[in-house]
């Protein structure tokens, strides 16, 4: 097959007709170019919404306060629903399959922290020890809030990283006190969180203390837990549980969805990957759409190519070509062009990609915009062959014909 | 398309011999292009028998019929039919493409061969521009270089002036001197009259 002469014809004759070779290969280029473009453009859309999961633990459940919006053992509807320290206990000891649990109570207002001379208004939350699994936080230095700080009511608090550079900037900050609305307290711990909130400035405080130094009694906004399941059947079960629990406790319909809000992420997150199932089959459809039209260009441009050449064939038999030369002549014109054309594609799309990848940081709708080779590579190769296909038959009918057809003159 | 069977030749019978210069005469639809195309092997015939150089060539199969061409026939056609993608050295070079013969000793035997017809400058032209005269050289350039045993010159003057017909004639002739035998179909008198026989057709039969 591989005839050193034949090739050197072929490359003439795509030298020499620049225009028909650049529609043939502009037309698998393009479909190439993209089918990577939508596979890639689909894959970073994914990726950057799977990192907004993957900041927290993703087998937990968030519970928030609300309204009741039906009457209920005879209370009115727009009774606001108010957690105490207390939900968190009884759910705690009475939901199996709770792991850690936690509230992460905002403290609003007008709050001064001050460490010297520095000062700034940062977010404070109150919580409980398990807020570190639940959000995934890093230690840096130090240690986060522990039981003891909960039972006793300790004045310490655990500060971001942007938080203690804001404050102590290159200065050690564990064991000194900063100053919270005046009130000294000791900083015991550095954290960075791993995701999403990544360079946010927040302050955690053992939520008894919180609640003492800021008035709120017992109160808490809202509590979330990890689970020991990943299953959704297992953490539905347990989200209704907790409705059950927290609508006996605070004495609302139990199908009062406005009373409190559950989000199980382990849902969401299957809501999401549904979604994207759903985005992954139809850049499908839009990339084999893409190809189709990719074929169907090559096929066209081919045909064309066949009654183009017509005459140069009945040339070429009149002067001792064989039907079968023509043929292989024009195909392997086509594989040529085709492959090369596919080939640039290929490196084009995967290089718009990777410079989309490196230039525009990641953010939470968009991160490493990236394409399975294999499948790009099997799509160059499915045009290189529809191409051939699409040139065999117009070859084959144009190499049937008498030599004194194609030589007529018009 | 349909292959609509149409009688042209109404029974020829005709010998030319080897190191003929023969004409082929007669008004259009005379049937002298389909007696042509049929020496050519560029068509089929349903009756009767050809012999080409003692072999019978009849219903060949494509390959067979493109080998034989390249053995053993020459074509110089009106229209000249080069290939406009090719410059004057490739398109002589051509039928040997065809023989197998590689591309660095044809391209040097299509320089002897257009050297041999004044061409030799014009090597790198593209047809386009060559003049009239100057393509039909190229074409029998071409025909020649696969050494052929018959050189079959379809109206090979019709687009040319009288003094290039004259011309390609005089080279047609130094061809046939050489011994290759030369078929040249026309409707110009005195180009039949440069010939040694003059075969007339009239509706398919030879006359006289």
């Amino acid at each position: 097959m591989f005839d050193l002469d034949k090739w050197e014809e072929i490359l003439s004759s795509i030298g020499k007709n620049k225009l028909r070779t650049f529609l043939t290969a502009f037309s698998v280029f393009w479909g190439i170019f993209m089918l990577i473009i939508l596979l890639g453009a689909g894959n970073g859309l994914e990726n950057g919404l799977k990192n907004e999961f993957s900041n927290d633990a993703i087998n937990t459940i968030w519970v928030y306060s609300g309204m009741t919006s039906m009457a209920h053992n005879g209370m009115k509807p727009g009774r606001h629903i108010q957690f105490t320290n207390t939900d968190i206990e009884e759910i705690k000891r009475t939901v199996p399959g709770v792991v850690h649990i936690s509230t992460q109570t905002n403290i609003y207002g007008q709050t001064q922290v001050n460490y010297k001379n520095e000062q700034g208004s940062f977010e404070i939350r109150a919580s409980y020890p398990g807020h570190r699994h639940i959000e995934k936080l890093e230690i840096l230095e130090g240690r986060f809030i522990n039981e003891a700080d909960i039972m006793g009511f300790r004045k310490v608090t655990i500060l971001s990283i942007s938080v203690k550079n804001a404050l102590f900037k290159e200065e050690d900050a564990i064991g000194k006190y900063i100053r919270i609305n005046n009130i000294p307290v000791k900083v015991v711990g550095v954290f960075d969180d791993s995701g999403g909130e990544k360079g946010r400035q927040q302050i955690y405080l053992p939520v008894t203390t919180a609640q003492k130094v800021f008035s709120m009694q017992n109160r808490i906004d809202n509590f979330m837990m990890t689970i020991n399941t990943t299953s959704l059947e297992e953490s539905n079960a347990i989200t209704e549980k907790i409705r059950a629990k927290v609508a006996e406790r605070h004495n609302f319909a139990i199908e009062d969805q406005n009373a409190v809000f559950i989000s199980n992420k382990i849902k969401e997150l299957k809501k999401f990957t549904n979604i994207f199932d759903g985005v992954n089959i139809f850049i499908w459809i839009i990339g084999i759409g893409t190809i189709i039209a990719g074929i169907v260009g090559v096929s066209n441009i081919m045909t064309i190519v066949v009654k183009e050449r017509t005459k140069e064939i009945g040339i070429r038999k009149a002067l001792g070509a064989t039907p079968f030369s023509v043929v292989s002549l024009i195909v392997q014109e086509a594989i040529i062009i085709t492959s090369v054309a596919g080939y640039f594609g290929l490196v084009a799309g995967v290089g718009l990609l990777e410079a989309v990848a490196k230039n525009i940081p990641p953010t939470q709708f968009f991160d490493r915009p990236e394409v399975d080779i294999m499948i790009a590579v099997y799509a160059t190769i499915l045009l290189v062959v529809a191409g051939t296909l699409a040139g065999i038959f117009p070859a084959m009918k144009a190499a049937q014909i008498k030599p004194v057809v194609a030589l007529r003159d018009e | 398309m349909g292959d609509n069977k149409l009688h042209v030749l109404k029974g020829i019978d005709v010998h030319i011999r080897e190191g003929e210069l023969v004409s082929i005469m007669g008004s259009s639809g005379s049937g002298k292009s389909t007696l042509l195309n049929i020496l050519g092997i560029l068509d089929n015939y349903d009756s009767g028998e050809y012999l080409l150089n003692n072999t019978l060539v009849k219903d060949l199969s494509e390959t067979k019929a493109a080998m034989y061409r390249n053995q053993f026939i020459g074509f110089v056609f009106q229209s000249f039919n080069l290939v406009s993608f090719k410059n004057a050295m490739e398109n002589v070079a051509l039928p040997l493409y065809y023989k197998g013969v590689s591309r660095k000793k044809r391209n040097l035997m299509a320089l002897e061969y257009l050297d041999k017809m004044g061409l030799r400058n014009w090597a790198e032209h593209m047809p386009n521009e060559l003049s009239g005269g100057q393509k039909q050289r190229v074409a029998i350039a071409r025909a020649l270089i696969s050494q052929p045993k018959v050189i079959l010159a379809d109206e090979p003057t019709g687009a040319l002036d009288s003094v290039t017909s004259l011309e390609v004639m005089n080279i047609l002739k130094e061809v046939n001197q050489q011994g290759i035998t030369v078929i040249i179909v026309t409707h110009e008198k005195d180009i039949s009259e440069m010939t040694q026989r003059v075969i007339r057709l009239r509706d398919g039969v030879i006359e006289n």
